[in-house]
């Protein structure tokens, strides 16, 4: 048995012969040729006949990998390219020639590029290359896959290679080389192959013989033992089950077995986890953290930047409820050019919504970002670190003005704004009836909410003795919480780590939680969770009112209207 | 001529596709549309050239428009590039 280790880009367990996919290496005759009309004609159908077949391609594949297509067939419309090679041909070389020349050239700058983005587009251009010698040669790339099932292993893969190759006979992926962000990486996420690459050491001996890749140990083994063939192909049983499973939830209702029905949301962290969201068959995004805004930018974003990363998400999720989260810096999270300063308690500090309220204008650039993405979808704002009815008073002051200056401006925004704050401090839990009355939802943080109520720090090893997640102060908070905003018809969701415990789950249900905000690949788990839950049973037990789940209407315009909310709910409601 | 400055704000900056979108717009137009950043330049008919200037997230850059039509030609570039860049 031989073992080879690379680097795992798709999990699981993929069992059977190995085919060797070898690209061809083709040798171009360098002598010149007379007949140039020729040539330029040959080269102008290979590059008509390329741009079709990858607008094919871009058919085949979801939207987001479209754009890869889409963009290849855009280059071979780029008139420099074009003359380049032309000229080539024009100087008595043979258009396989000028091909090679013309496209390495390309693919030449793009590899001197300073930014990681457009150096990786200089695989592109070589994928390009390829496929135009394809043709020139009348090479027939669909044999090169062999024709039974196989776990193939290539050099590398270019995005075309990719899509092209037969699904049906695709049992997993391994690459010498390749990268985690190259296009053959997203598609093989998103084909959900076992997938490995960097896997140097695999020789080209190994065509043909039986092997197993395992995913869960980033290796292939060549011939392997019998136990690891019994071993791994239970595993392997186990994990098609379980994605059966799962895949099986995609479309169904989150409800109990009784009728009780709770939004599952997803916690996102930036436009990239939209198709997470999708994929995962979310209802809507509970928590999106903006802090990557700040994050990722050398200096203060500004309004028009933020409103194009927010535009994105509503957009590509709308009509899905997306929940904003306002600022969230501070305490761990520290930016230069804010300029905050050394704290001896950055915990307890100068974070979130007290920079915001301290530095208006600040925090009026986002608000107006909000605002404005606003028409694009369906968006709900969300302050936190809130511990006095005060803060949510002028949070939704600076909003309206906000508004006001938008609307004087022409500009538009969305109708139907939900207002909620995070409830992670006890004081906000203990205050949580008069907070209800100035806002649409409450989202209980259980992170911060544990930390701040067990003064425990999550990070210190030294307390993971004292350290429970499921103290009875936490969930009793959690518990007053929901009632205390149901008092108020104000919606109350989870979006801390505990929304996505297995074991509270029922817990949770039966307080008469409205919405689980959870990592996008905790939601079918957890719906599959939900559907196996059965609050009936509680109804026949001894003298426990609030054991009772309060059942709500999933989506309350009617309820937002009759809530007297002050000018905000008149205004949003 | 017509000249303006863009902040790009689109975090991977001019790249492939909306580069492409934005070649094709830029042949609507008689007038010669021209991107430049610092001692780079290129024309806006030129896919290859435009993303070789490497543009990322938060560089200015100055399109300069001329020709007949650059009235029309300056405005509809400024809208495309607030909507894709």
């Amino acid at each position: 048995m031989q073992t080879f280790k690379g680097i795992k880009i798709v999990n699981g367990i993929a069992i059977g012969k190995i085919k060797i996919y070898k690209v061809p290496v083709y040798t171009i005759n360098e002598e010149l040729v007379s007949d140039t009309e020729a040539e330029i004609d040959r080269f102008e159908s290979a590059r008509v006949k390329v741009q079709e077949q990858q607008n094919a391609l871009a058919c085949k594949v979801s939207k987001e990998e479209a754009g890869i297509f889409e963009a290849h067939a855009m280059m071979l419309d780029d008139d420099d390219l074009i003359d380049s090679c032309k000229e080539i041909i024009e100087s008595g070389h043979s258009a396989e020639y000028a091909v090679r020349e013309g496209f390495d050239a390309a693919a030449k700058m793009f590899s001197e590029m300073e930014d990681e983005y457009f150096r990786a587009r200089s695989a592109d251009v070589i994928d390009l290359k390829n496929s135009m010698l394809d043709v020139l040669f009348g090479t027939d790339t669909e044999s090169l896959q062999g024709n039974e099932p196989a776990i193939l292993v290539a050099e590398d893969m270019t995005p075309s290679d990719t899509v092209k190759l037969d699904k049906s006979l695709l049992l997993g992926l391994v690459t010498r080389q390749g990268s985690s962000n190259s296009h053959t990486a997203i598609l093989a996420r998103s084909m959900n192959w076992p997938t490995l690459i960097q896997c140097h050491d695999i020789t080209d001996d190994c065509d043909g013989k039986f092997a197993i890749l395992d995913g869960y140990n980033s290796c292939i083994y060549v011939e392997p033992e019998q136990y690891l063939i019994d071993e791994l192909s239970a595993k392997q049983a186990e994990d098609k089950a379980r994605e059966a499973k799962l895949k099986e939830l995609k479309g169904q209702p989150s409800v109990t077995k009784d009728g009780y029905k709770v939004r599952l949301y997803a916690n996102i962290g930036g436009p990239k986890d939209v198709a997470a969201v999708l994929e995962n068959d979310a209802e809507g995004v509970g928590l999106f953290r903006s802090e990557f805004v700040y994050l990722n930018s050398k200096t203060d974003p500004t309004e028009d930047e933020q409103f194009a990363a927010y535009k994105k998400v509503l957009e590509g999720l709308a009509p899905r409820l997306v929940i904003i989260r306002t600022c969230d810096i501070g305490a761990d999270k520290t930016i230069d050019y804010m300029h905050l300063g050394k704290e001896d308690n950055p915990a307890l500090g100068f974070r979130a919504v007290r920079i915001c309220l301290n530095r208006r204008d600040f925090f009026k650039r986002q608000l107006r970002a909000l605002l404005r993405a606003s028409a694009f979808g369906n968006l709900g704002i969300m302050f936190p670190m809130i511990i006095s009815r005060w803060e949510v008073q002028e949070c939704k002051e600076i909003l309206e003005e906000c508004r006001q200056e938008l609307k004087a401006e022409g500009k538009a925004m969305g109708e139907n704004i939900e207002i909620g704050i995070m409830i992670e401090t006890p004081a906000a839990a203990l205050c949580a009836d008069e907070l209800a009355e100035e806002v649409d939802f409450f989202s209980l943080g259980t992170n911060d909410l544990t930390q701040y109520t067990c003064a425990i720090d999550r990070q210190s090893a030294n307390l993971e003795r004292f350290a429970d997640t499921h103290h009875p102060a936490v969930l009793k908070l959690i518990r007053e919480t929901i009632e205390a905003g149901h008092r108020h018809n104000t919606w109350v969701g989870i979006c801390g780590e505990l929304g996505a415990d297995p074991t509270l789950t029922e817990e949770f249900l039966k307080w008469g939680v409205d919405e689980l905000s959870v990592n996008p690949k905790s939601i079918l788990p957890l719906r599959g969770n939900v559907r196996n839950v059965d609050l009936s049973k509680y109804e026949t037990e001894s003298p426990k009112p609030e054991a009772k789940p309060e059942i709500k209407p999933e989506v309350k315009p009617e309820v937002k209207a009759e809530k007297p909310k002050g000018f905000f709910g008149r205004l949003f409601g | 001529m017509k000249e303006f400055t863009y902040r790009i704000t689109d975090p991977v900056g001019i790249h492939a596709r909306p580069a492409g979108l934005l070649v094709k717009e830029a042949k609507n137009f008689k007038s010669t549309i021209t991107f430049i950043k610092g001692d780079k330049s290129a024309k806006a008919t030129s896919l290859m050239k435009l993303m070789g200037m490497g543009i990322v997230q938060n560089d200015e850059v100055t399109i300069r428009v001329e020709g007949e039509d650059e009235d029309t030609c300056a405005a509809a570039i400024e809208k495309f590039m607030k909507e894709h860049f």
